[in-house]
């Protein structure tokens, strides 16, 4: 569809605009990736083209001096862990919000609501001490419970929205039929409902794999951490070996780029229609 | 039994889960935060109440003043900068059919990435040895021959480029979508009327798209407040406080120094600064700027 019709020289014009933001925004990552499949040797003559001389022995080096295997087993369990515990407490939420309306509803919607908004610097120090009396400091169960928390207000928002547009014939006739609620819950509202389960589970997870500041904040232990603040410390101490530290990066975003291609339309729409997510 | 199975005790008995977590993460410990920020409490040892002694101090504290004065500028250059870039683009892309799907993805792609990947990114080009300034400095071009990353001048600038450009596409998205809403048939009289490229952008699609645009304003004046993740990843808050926000500055008090109180009071600031802004919007919509 087009909304503002453009002649045809305005066109030309149009383009070159939109492509040089394009090169702006893609270049860089396009350097990084170059910069992946360089010898170390080459950076000195090199530092931002094609490489001249392709290799692709930086990913296994990467891989074994990061010990990346132990790291991507840490950032896929929190982010599964988060996605189990997120996803099941939120869509039991969004499904009472939208179906069951219990009195009061509206004070749920606007304490969630207020909770995104505060900003993490207010809890984070409190948060902190609680885990530590808790025992949860430098585990995966403490940093899961922290990232649900944080997520759960805009999968609850999102899966409500869509379960509030299933129609309410479906439920009552699950009713008639001797159906209890949580049987109308798994039955009826889940099975229909994975389009938005999957949205939030594509969100959640981005936002569990890329985030930073409480893994910097709640595991210390080297065993224990992502592959975010993992990244961090290895573009530190390689910072003389530019190809490893390209690679690692590299190795980080890979997964984000494959599920990103095949679900951009979910990505997109469900990272804006929140809009509330960093 | 039966008490218990009653329909509105059920209904709220799928919402307690997430109440409880989020109790837990979220509401307790702001709480505590609220009143810790009272006292002089150092992590360990006695605690005691000091009044709004903390307030007082913030006040009196240059680095503070400096960071909030950082987090001013902050939010004033993504406001202007990356909404005006974001608009011009998205304003284009309505304008065009092939190639339209490309250009969204590339202008959105840098948002889906980690921070701290952008940043190695960016620390690589911005680098004296390896990056671009090497291959300017190749064409006898002086610039860039340090990191403006350590450049007292320029940390801050830097920094805030960086998070911009991998912000922007996500405005261009919304920006984008509320365009789409636009009736086209204004655009049609407008062009038997003769108006220009600009006339058209200017009065029509600014004014109709009003609501995303404000919508945008406010996350962004939300937003630009607890920034965190860039400035820490890049600099540090440094060199010599030159690239300093509160966030920066709240972590290394709570976390390097361990004053819980003096920290606790720069969240709740935080806080307090969102609710207004919060607030601000809200009063704006029942006044009927249909924000």
């Amino acid at each position: 569809m087009e909304v503002a019709s453009f002649r045809k020289k305005e066109l030309i014009s149009n383009y070159i605009i939109l492509g040089i933001f394009a090169i702006v925004s893609l270049a860089p990552i396009l350097v990084l990736i170059f910069n992946a499949f360089k010898p170390a040797v080459e950076f000195g003559t090199n530092p931002i083209g094609l490489p001249n001389n392709i290799t692709f022995q930086n990913f296994p080096d990467a891989w074994v001096q990061g010990e990346y295997s132990k790291i991507f087993f840490n950032s896929f369990k929190l982010v599964f862990g988060t996605l189990i515990l997120c996803i099941s407490v939120s869509s039991l939420a969004g499904f009472s919000l939208a179906k069951l309306n219990p009195k009061g509803a509206n004070l749920v919607a606007i304490y969630l609501l207020v909770g995104i908004s505060i900003p993490a610097q207010m809890f984070l120090l409190p948060l902190f001490l609680l885990w530590k009396n808790l025992g949860l400091l430098n585990t995966h169960i403490g940093l899961i419970i922290i990232y649900s928390a944080l997520n759960a207000p805009f999968a609850t928002f999102l899966i409500r929205s869509y379960m509030i547009r299933l129609p309410d014939e479906l439920f009552d006739a699950a009713k008639i039929d001797g159906a209890n609620i949580f049987q109308q819950f798994f039955r009826v509202a889940i099975p229909l409902s994975w389009p938005v389960l999957l949205t939030s589970a594509l969100v959640v997870g981005l936002a569990v794999w890329n985030e930073f500041l409480f893994a910097l904040t709640f595991v210390q232990d080297e065993n224990l951490k992502p592959i975010s603040t993992i990244l961090f410390a290895f573009s530190w101490r390689f910072i003389n070996n530019q190809a490893l530290v390209s690679a690692a990066s590299i190795m980080m975003v890979a997964p984000v780029v494959i599920l990103f291609l095949l679900f951009q339309k979910r990505f997109i729409s469900g990272l804006t229609s929140g809009g509330l997510k960093g | 039994m039966k008490i218990f199975l009653n329909k509105s005790l059920i209904a709220w008995y799928f919402i307690l889960p997430v109440l409880l977590i989020h109790l837990f993460v979220i509401a307790i410990p702001s709480i505590s935060s609220l009143a810790l920020s009272l006292t002089d409490f150092r992590g360990m040892g006695k605690l005691n109440y000091i009044g709004f002694e903390n307030f007082n101090e913030l006040f009196d504290d240059r680095y503070f003043v400096k960071a909030v004065y950082h987090n001013i500028i902050w939010t004033i250059a993504f406001l202007t900068i990356p909404v005006f870039v974001a608009l011009v683009c998205a304003y284009l892309l309505t304008g065009i059919k092939r190639g339209q799907l490309f250009f969204r993805l590339a202008f959105f792609f840098p948002y889906m990435l980690a921070s701290v990947v952008n940043c190695q990114i960016w620390k690589y080009l911005f680098s004296p040895i390896y990056g671009i300034g090497t291959v300017l400095s190749s064409f006898g071009l002086d610039l860039l021959t340090t990191s403006p990353f350590t450049t007292k001048e320029y940390s801050l600038f830097a920094v805030a480029f960086v998070d911009g450009w991998h912000f922007w596409g996500f405005l261009v998205v919304i920006y984008l979508t509320g365009m789409y809403q636009v009736d086209s048939s204004l655009y049609e009289a407008a062009d038997i009327e003769g108006a220009s490229k600009y006339q058209k952008f200017r009065y029509i699609t600014l004014p109709m798209i009003r609501p995303v645009l404000v919508f945008t304003i406010m996350i962004i004046t939300i937003w630009s407040i607890p920034v965190f993740d860039y400035v820490f990843i890049l600099t540090k808050g440094g060199p010599a406080y030159s690239s300093e926000v509160i966030g920066t500055y709240m972590y290394s008090q709570a976390f390097e120094r361990f004053n819980v109180g003096y920290s606790s009071a720069i969240g709740t600031m935080m806080f307090f600064y969102v609710l207004i802004i919060v607030g601000l919007f809200g009063v704006l919509r029942r006044l009927g700027w249909e924000v």
